[in-house]
């Protein structure tokens, strides 16, 4: 789960990392009044979850009142990469002289965590990493010991930062990384991290990632997640459903359990000079309600042209699939998309019997199956 | 002969009370297993599908000899009930939980590096030796004993491999979930080590996706010392850069790491041919034998 911006700088600010003064805004009028408000030069900044915003036009640095009304005016109901922006954050301009980068994510090749600092902040970091991969130092965390001052301190002297703000910079990671641990991070970012001309240090950027898995015991940030999850309607649904889904561009819906086994039919879709349109994945021991909800969510895509189901039972049953997809597609006078279904493993022959077929095509193989559903978006797509 | 498991195998079931725990040990049991107890706090004494149940791991190792557990406790727990299993006198942890916080893992992580007990995923279907013994929720029926080992990330993919060799009448020495997390016990390089190790395995089928680069230190491991042959499948070749799909391990970063491709090529580089479908796996397993 991913904060936005300025749910991040909260957090971050709650901890004592300087942060610029901001305010969220969700009208053209009362982000002018913030921007009034903490004084000019402010950055009228779109939250939305996007990579690039600044490049996209999501970002606008303004210097006067009818500046930021023209700015606010132009992000608020823009659309940024295909998401809605609804909310600007209006926030003070940093006067600053130099641009750091401090990191702290999961290294899962070290299966440890990783603290890292840079003096080559301000850019992508994934570029500089790529690029000069010793920029970038890093400062591996044995997680039963902790974080300790000095480990911060030799980060951030290792990597080159200005003695005179070496302190404050060190000070900033290590309370990073005492949030990333305290709550359940995935990745916690700052970039940039700004050094002013009075030689303080603000975060102008703040990136919080949270393990979805740890959101059980961090309810506080579990309530921001209706706000943070945003973006496509789809996704939404398939959240309220509790699905694993991703939306794709192309027009084979597939529905499977288990993420290995619905990555390897997209795989083959793609193969067979299919498109797939999704990844959707039920889950192990999916009963009948879910396998209907399912159908539901790939059928209201309106990219999709035909549906592959595909499952390999262990702790799924196929009788129970065949229930859901039958009760699914009884429902409708005229099946809305052609449906394969190709059922394998536990209580498979029990599933063939109950499967409906004058309202699915049942093929016996996964490659038969995947076949089958290209052909079918081939034939509608003409 | 077989890796890790067989009918000497004594197993303990941590979280038997529990739904799953219930009916999966009762499963393994019919599968023949050798169950020798369960372990949940605050319910020993009692009796579960014929197995007497203890409050600790411990209590459960001690008095009935148990060698191995397996893990069905709930995610917030999950990471107490494995420190348990590690401290305690069995050999073999298989974590079949998903959902357990990275971080608890990493601490995980870090005791395994002290203790001699080896572990199985979290998240993952866990291993059998066909005909003999599964530690998991793997459904015995659809695999045969034989002479290929299997290690695999994912548990469907794994069925659906299985399926292909087996239809061929290609059956498994032992076959190993390893698990979809970020941070795993026991990796394609332990597993792939253990089945050169062992004579009875004469190929070996390894199933990887994207996401992260346990493939692409696979592949410099058999390039360096496995000389059985491998063949490769990897998932998530039209996965798109930046998408969790489903796995919390399985992720494509923005910086391009972890595609399917790089493995593929990483794989191909140390002669292990990989399949565009798991069909063409078990042709190359047939190749082999």
């Amino acid at each position: 789960m991913k904060l936005h911006e300025y749910q991040a700088k909260q957090v971050f600010a709650d901890a004592g990392i300087p942060t610029p003064p901001s305010t969220l805004a969700d009208n053209v009028d009362d982000a002018v009044a913030a921007a009034e408000e903490i004084g000019y030069p402010v950055a009228i900044k779109a939250q939305v979850q996007v990579g690039g915003r600044g490049k996209a036009g999501g970002i606008k640095l303004v210097d006067d009142a009818d500046e930021a009304r023209e700015a606010a005016d132009a992000i608020l109901g823009m659309d940024l990469k295909g998401i809605h922006v609804d909310r600007v954050l209006v926030e003070g301009a940093v006067d600053f002289v130099n641009e750091l980068y401090v990191g702290v994510t999961m290294d899962r090749g070290e299966g440890k965590p990783v603290a890292m600092v840079s003096t080559r902040g301000g850019v992508n970091i994934e570029e500089v990493a790529e690029e000069d991969p010793d920029a970038i130092v890093r400062e591996h965390i044995d997680p039963s010991f902790g974080m300790h001052p000095y480990q911060a301190r030799r980060a951030v002297y290792e990597a080159g930062v200005e003695r005179d703000v070496a302190n404050d910079v060190a000070s900033v990671l290590q309370t990073l990384y005492t949030l990333w641990d305290d709550r359940d991070g995935a990745d916690a970012e700052i970039n940039p991290l700004m050094v002013t001309s009075d030689r303080e240090v603000v975060a102008a950027d703040a990136v919080m990632n949270i393990d979805e898995d740890a959101l059980f015991r961090q309810p506080e940030l579990a309530e921001m997640e209706e706000d943070a999850a945003g973006g496509d309607d789809l996704e939404a649904k398939a959240d309220e459903y509790g699905f694993d889904y991703v939306r794709l561009d192309g027009n084979v819906g597939i529905i499977g359990n288990g993420a290995g086994l619905v990555m390897t039919t997209l795989d083959l879709v793609d193969h067979y000079g299919g498109k797939p349109a999704n990844f959707l994945d039920i889950g192990g021991g999916a009963k009948a309600e879910r396998v209907t909800n399912a159908l539901d969510m790939v059928f209201s895509d309106e990219n999709v042209d035909s549906v592959v189901f595909n499952i390999f039972g262990g702790i799924t049953r196929g009788d129970e699939v065949a229930r859901g997809i039958n009760e699914a597609l009884e429902g409708f006078d005229e099946i809305p998309k052609p449906v394969v279904v190709r059922l394998a493993g536990t209580n498979w022959e029990e599933g063939m019997e109950i499967l409906n077929e004058d309202l699915v095509t049942v093929e016996k193989t996964l490659e038969d199956a995947v076949q089958r559903a290209v052909a079918n978006a081939e034939e509608v797509d003409q | 002969m077989s890796v890790l498991v067989d009918d000497d195998t004594r197993v303990v079931v941590q979280g038997i009370t529990g739904g799953e725990g219930k009916f999966h040990a009762g499963q393994m049991i019919e599968y023949g297993t050798n169950v020798v107890a369960g372990a949940v706090p605050g319910k020993g004494g009692q009796e579960v599908n014929g197995v007497p149940v203890y409050d600790t791991v411990d209590q459960a190792a001690r008095e009935e000899d148990a060698d191995a557990s397996v893990v069905f406790v709930p995610p917030a727990f999950a990471a107490d009930a494995i420190f348990e299993a590690l401290d305690s006198p069995v050999d073999l942890a298989v974590a079949i939980t998903e959902g357990i916080p990275t971080q608890d893992m990493a601490r995980v992580n870090k005791r395994l590096s002290e203790v001699d007990t080896r572990l199985i995923g979290p998240n993952c279907p866990g291993i059998i030796t066909p005909g003999e013994a599964k530690l998991g929720i793997l459904p015995g029926n659809i695999f045969e004993s034989g002479n290929v080992g299997l290690v695999s990330r994912s548990g469907t993919l794994t069925y659906q491999v299985v399926s292909n060799l087996t239809e061929r009448g290609i059956g498994q020495t032992t076959a190993i979930g390893i698990g979809g997390d970020p941070i795993i016990g026991t990796d394609f390089v332990d597993a792939l080590r253990l089945f050169e190790d062992d004579p009875d395995t004469d190929a070996i089928v390894m199933c990887g996706e994207i996401g992260g680069e346990d493939e692409e230190e696979a592949a410099t491991f058999i390039d360096d010392y496995v000389d059985t042959p491998v063949a490769g499948f990897i998932a998530g070749r039209t996965a798109p850069p930046g998408k969790r799909m489903g796995h919390a391990g399985a992720i494509v970063s923005g910086s391009g790491t972890g595609t399917a491709q790089s493995k593929i090529d990483a794989l191909n580089d140390a002669g292990v041919p990989v399949g565009d479908t798991p069909e063409e796996v078990a042709d190359h397993i047939e190749s082999f034998l």
